[in-house]
């Protein structure tokens, strides 16, 4: 019975991340990557694996360390925790993937201090155990790379009618060149929102 | 006269034309979040600018003096995170105590400057601009401030007109906050042409 229970809560903790507290779409946390990479999927796909790896191992190391934890310390512990993960994650990506490392510039190190992790380590991985908190970890990375993905196929379907870098538009498409602009990513991001806010109110 | 040239193109330049917000997309949350009203908007302003140039100075003193000297660039991204966190300790004890008013109506905002992506964003960029000058460092530092808080009044002062203004309801607040700040981004794009 108790293990029933578990499976529930731990399929519940999982898929809360990825639409009812959405950490983009739902909690507007991490606005600034969702912004500023999603000119294609290429980068908004390398950029949701970095954040899922820099979240699920904060998520564990904080885990482990939450009854060690002095208060007003807790969050320059978790800050430093988080920028040892974005330094490997960093140099991984250099390593591995120089062109997209150059594509993506400082928004990889800006990870550090996408609020998204922090607000993790804060809401779920400080008060739970080391499970929860890598279920959590990986539910909200999903939930993460899901909107990135979402706002990056727009932008990349009317800015140049590829996906994947595959042209899949006819060939009499126009590219909309405001789209790969920061306006085009402010008012995808805003059009994404309100839309799901009109599928909530219908439902509600 | 050429070097103060240069250091007045490159304040415009960091203001206007690289301004984080709009065409960086730093420091979103607390400009979604904190420019409801123009005057907490502008304090928020005071503080990132006063933060940013503190941390901008030293995380490029930090960098240059000791990091690159010493071959730890490895260690760059733990080093300002350091010096970021300190930096807003600082500025939330001192309005604490001498502005305890602005403190209250701050509320969670003041130590989430700390998360603010503008001030790591712009530490970032004046090592990936490669600016080699200090004062030119100083400079750019306060001009990513000002820049930030030029962007987060003119957004809240919209905001309090957009308030009267009959909007659909499902893209009430943060939807209609980033369409409007996307039709501004494409404003501040007429800038582009001034410094070459």
């Amino acid at each position: 019975m108790s293990s029933n229970t578990n499976t529930i809560s731990l399929g519940s903790t999982f898929s809360r991340g990825i639409w009812k507290e959405n950490p983009v779409l739902r909690l507007l946390l991490g606005m600034c990557p969702t912004l500023a990479v999603t000119g294609a999927l290429k980068p908004a796909i390398t950029m949701s694996i970095c954040v899922m790896f820099v979240l699920t191992c904060s998520n564990i190391v904080v885990s482990l360390m939450r009854n060690l934890l002095k208060p007003h310390l807790r969050i320059m512990m978790f800050t430093l925790t988080i920028a040892t993960f974005v330094t490997i994650a960093d140099l991984a990506v250099k390593a591995f993937a120089y062109e997209m490392s150059q594509t993506l510039g400082p928004y990889i190190p800006l990870i550090i201090v996408n609020c998204i992790i922090i607000g993790r380590a804060e809401a779920c991985a400080s008060k739970n155990n080391l499970v929860v908190s890598i279920v959590d970890a990986i539910g909200m990375s999903v939930g993460f790379a899901l909107a990135l993905c979402a706002v990056a196929a727009a932008r990349e379907l009317l800015a140049a009618g590829t996906l994947m870098d595959f042209s899949v538009m006819p060939d009499k498409f126009v590219p909309w060149a405001a789209m790969s602009m920061p306006v085009g990513a402010f008012v995808v991001l805003g059009l994404l929102l309100g839309f799901i806010n009109a599928i909530t109110n219908k439902s509600s | 006269m050429d070097y103060i040239g240069g250091l007045i193109a490159a304040f415009i330049s960091v203001v206007l034309i690289n301004n984080l917000v709009l065409t960086k997309f730093l420091g979103i949350c607390p400009y979604l979040g904190v420019s409801g009203r123009l005057d907490m908007a502008f304090g928020m302003g005071m503080a990132v600018t006063f933060v940013v140039t503190l941390a901008g100075t030293v995380t490029w003193l930090i960098d240059h003096l000791i990091l690159m000297e010493y071959g730890l660039e490895v260690t760059r991204y733990v080093c300002f995170i350091l010096v970021i966190a300190g930096a807003v300790q600082l500025v939330e004890m001192y309005v604490r105590k001498f502005f305890p008013s602005l403190y209250e109506s701050f509320g969670i905002f003041l130590p989430l400057i700390t998360t603010n992506c503008a001030i790591l964003g712009l530490c970032l960029f004046l090592n990936l601009w490669d600016i080699q000058n200090f004062v030119k460092a100083v400079v750019l530092s306060f001009g990513a401030g000002i820049g930030f808080t030029v962007a987060i009044c003119i957004m809240a002062a919209i905001r309090e007109n957009l308030e009267m203004a009959d909007v659909p309801k499902s893209i009430k607040g943060a939807p209609i906050t980033l369409i409007t700040a996307g039709i501004m981004t494409l404003a501040f794009l007429g800038f582009a042409g001034m410094i070459k």
